[in-house]
């Protein structure tokens, strides 16, 4: 993280002009420390021998410990999103298509961004707290001193962990949202079941769900190196020592990757439309 | 130590410089590390010390200068030199820095675990030898927030010396810790050191308890490094920053009486005695001596005998606070200097404290009920109207000391 420098004051349009710069090549310079801390992330997870233990360790914490989570949100997801469109397509007599429409928002849009975000309450804070504690009490020093590269022990096995869970759970999140889908569709609504299931099975195409695929993939990307990276530079935030340090970390861990998810979202949904 | 001269140093710090911002905390540092040695670097803190260490290992790097480690330069090091030098060395954290999630046998074992090709069975092996060594087999599948602070350092230690390192940067192994656990660290230390043979660096500021186990003292004080050598040359030193940092090691103990310190006392008297010689003034000195204070101690015990040499710091400070300075001399005597007294001034002011003292609650039988105690303060006075030596005076106040108050054993004689 760079320091703002202190300026000599010259006048004040041309501070606030200066302010901007700064700021934004904070901001890029940034960016660039956080894209290359990832690629050094996901480098090294293919460097030898293989952690696979630990990123099994992850994938348990991160994914199966975040099941039962997804399982809720998405079963009252798609309950929520059946009476919704059922509203509103039954306007129209076309209560018929209320499964493709729950289907789609869910496969091509709430999927990927609802789960990732649970992700990252979840998981991704606790991530950026345990890194960040390892960090202000020299945990991570002392694995250097060691000779063990703290970005492959700590923060590799979590990004392989994150890609792989990501994608899981959001396909997991999605079963369960058009389960939900389908209990207030038919068994509260009473829309014929099988015309319910056939407007899935009509309207669902491949490119929707390999675009809810990428989406986790990037979302799994984000979300672990954001945690990551706040955790690991706890000790270069200004003003933040300590047990502070660590908390302003988790808080802005989990501001930061709920916004660049939901950013991401739209860039990508723009591109693969 | 003389025979380094020929020796070749081990790690070299080479005009190093080292800046935070635009503090700068290692200014043109020099200092030598012998292979086989405990090199002790001593400092007030905050000074740098552990800067100084964190630069051996590469944890931070030199603004300017260099640093050799068997004569090449660490920054130019090729990575698999860097690699191999790297895996000689272990660094044993100020906060420990165990890894408070995993247990105290994965905290031994991880260094085997991530850097080695050995087998689970050899590593276990190898880690039990360790805790063994160390006696902290019971507590081994404990995390380390659930064992005590001095088991908490043995561990550490445990695992600093698991991957049998050459070279082994200590930094502050003892802070923290009360001062028998103290010296069992730095007696563990020595016996694997003796053992094993590393090269030690040990940042420390228990003096003078690292000087019995270190082979070589260098001082950082003031971004430099006024001193290095052994111990022994440190206390024959006569460099002025030297002394002035093992006097202020010593202070403590005047501050708790609330008096000068002897080196203190020298600076004022030396200036008083400078103005004599222009403005002709007189200068009285009074000795005070508490006799066989050692005997004291060892009936009465250490807290009252600091007690009494307190009481009687309060006491010549309540007295001569308007017109003169007291100091400790040595353990058992204070002297109080009075600028601008004459002699017979002086004993006036002698009489009156005289009867005071005789009040004194230390001195009564009854504060000491299951021991038989001989306890006497003394006083004598010397005066002068010329510049003379400190020691000259003390003397010839030695010579003229009179009894001013006395416990004697009997037990009823306080009146004299």
């Amino acid at each position: 993280m760079m320091q703002p420098q202190e300026q000599s004051a010259t006048s004040a349009p041309l501070d606030f002009f200066a302010g901007i710069g700064r700021r934004a090549f904070n901001f890029i310079g940034e960016l660039g420390a956080v894209t290359i801390f990832f690629l050094h992330g996901l480098f090294l997870i293919f460097s030898l021998p293989f952690q696979f233990k630990k990123i099994v360790q992850h994938i348990y914490f991160i994914g199966v410990k975040s099941v039962l989570i997804i399982s809720l949100i998405g079963l009252f997801t798609g309950m929520v999103l059946g009476l919704q469109g059922y509203y509103s397509l039954v306007k129209f007599g076309s209560e018929g298509l209320l499964g493709a429409a729950v289907a789609l928002s869910l496969i091509r849009e709430l999927g990927p961004v609802l789960a990732a975000l649970m992700i990252i309450g979840r998981a991704g804070s606790s991530i950026a707290a345990e890194i960040g504690i390892m960090r202000i009490s020299e945990q991570i020093d002392a694995l250097d001193t060691m000779d063990i590269n703290p970005v492959r022990y700590l923060i590799s096995p979590r990004i392989a962990a994150s890609i792989i869970v990501f994608p899981l759970l959001t396909a997991f999140f999605d079963v369960i949202g058009i389960v939900g889908g389908y209990l207030t569709g038919v068994v509260m609504l009473q829309i014929n079941s099988g015309i319910f299931m056939n407007s899935i099975y009509s309207s669902v195409e491949w490119a929707d769900v390999s675009e809810g695929f990428i989406k986790s993939f990037v979302f799994a990307a984000i979300v672990s190196t954001i945690c990551c990276y706040e955790g690991y530079f706890t000790h270069m935030r200004p003003g933040g020592f300590g047990a502070r340090g660590v908390s302003l970390a988790t808080t802005s861990a989990v501001v930061i990757s709920c916004v660049l998810v939901l950013i991401a979202d739209y860039v990508l949904t723009s591109f693969l439309m | 130590m003389t025979d380094n001269t020929a020796k070749k140093p081990f790690i070299e710090f080479r005009n190093v410089t080292k800046r935070f911002g635009d503090r700068t905390i290692l200014d043109n540092v020099n200092v030598s590390i012998y292979r086989g040695e405990i090199t002790a670097i001593i400092g007030k803190s905050g000074v740098g010390k552990s800067v100084f260490l964190k630069h051996i290992i590469g944890l931070m790097k030199p603004d300017s200068g260099e640093i050799l480690f068997e004569g090449r330069p660490l920054a130019g090091m090729k990575r698999n030199e860097w690699t191999a030098f790297k895996r000689s060395v272990s660094y044993m954290f100020q906060q420990n820095a165990l890894f408070d999630s995993l247990n105290v046998f994965e905290n031994i074992a991880l260094p085997l675990r991530e850097r080695t090709s050995m087998k689970d069975r050899e590593i276990r092996e190898k880690v039990q030898q360790k805790l063994e060594q160390f006696e902290i087999e019971e507590v081994l599948d404990k995390y380390p927030s659930q064992i005590s602070g001095g088991m908490q350092k043995r561990v550490a230690l445990a695992r600093a010396l698991v991957t049998d390192p050459e070279i082994i940067l200590f930094d502050e192994p003892t802070t923290g810790l009360d001062p028998l656990r103290k010296n069992a660290v730095l007696a563990m230390i020595a016996h694997h050191q003796r053992e094993i043979g590393f090269t030690a660096v040990m940042v420390s500021h228990d003096i003078p308890d690292v000087f019995f186990i270190s082979n070589r003292v260098a001082i950082i004080e003031n971004k430099k490094v006024p001193f290095q050598g052994t111990p022994v040359e440190l206390e024959q030193s006569d460099n002025e920053v030297v002394r002035q940092f093992l006097l202020g090691q010593e202070s403590l103990k005047d501050e708790l009486t609330g008096l000068l310190t002897k080196h203190e006392l020298e600076r004022l008297l030396n200036s008083e005695l400078a103005r004599m010689g222009q403005y002709q003034n007189r200068l009285t000195l009074i000795l005070f001596t508490i006799n066989d204070l050692k005997q004291v101690r060892e009936k009465i015990g250490y807290i009252l005998e600091q007690r009494l040499v307190q009481c009687l710091g309060m006491m010549l400070k309540k007295h001569f606070g308007m017109i003169g300075t007291s100091a400790r001399y040595d353990t058992c005597s204070i002297v109080t200097v009075l600028p601008h007294t004459d002699k017979e001034r002086a004993v006036k002011h002698l009489e009156r404290l005289k009867k005071e003292m005789q009040e004194m609650a230390l001195l009564k039988a009854d504060k000491y009920p299951k021991s038989c105690v001989d306890i006497s303060v003394m006083a004598g006075i010397a005066s002068t109207d010329r510049p003379v030596t400190i020691e000259s005076l003390v003397r010839e106040a030695k010579n003229e000391q009179q009894l001013m108050a006395r416990l004697s054993c009997s037990g009823n004689g306080v009146k004299e």
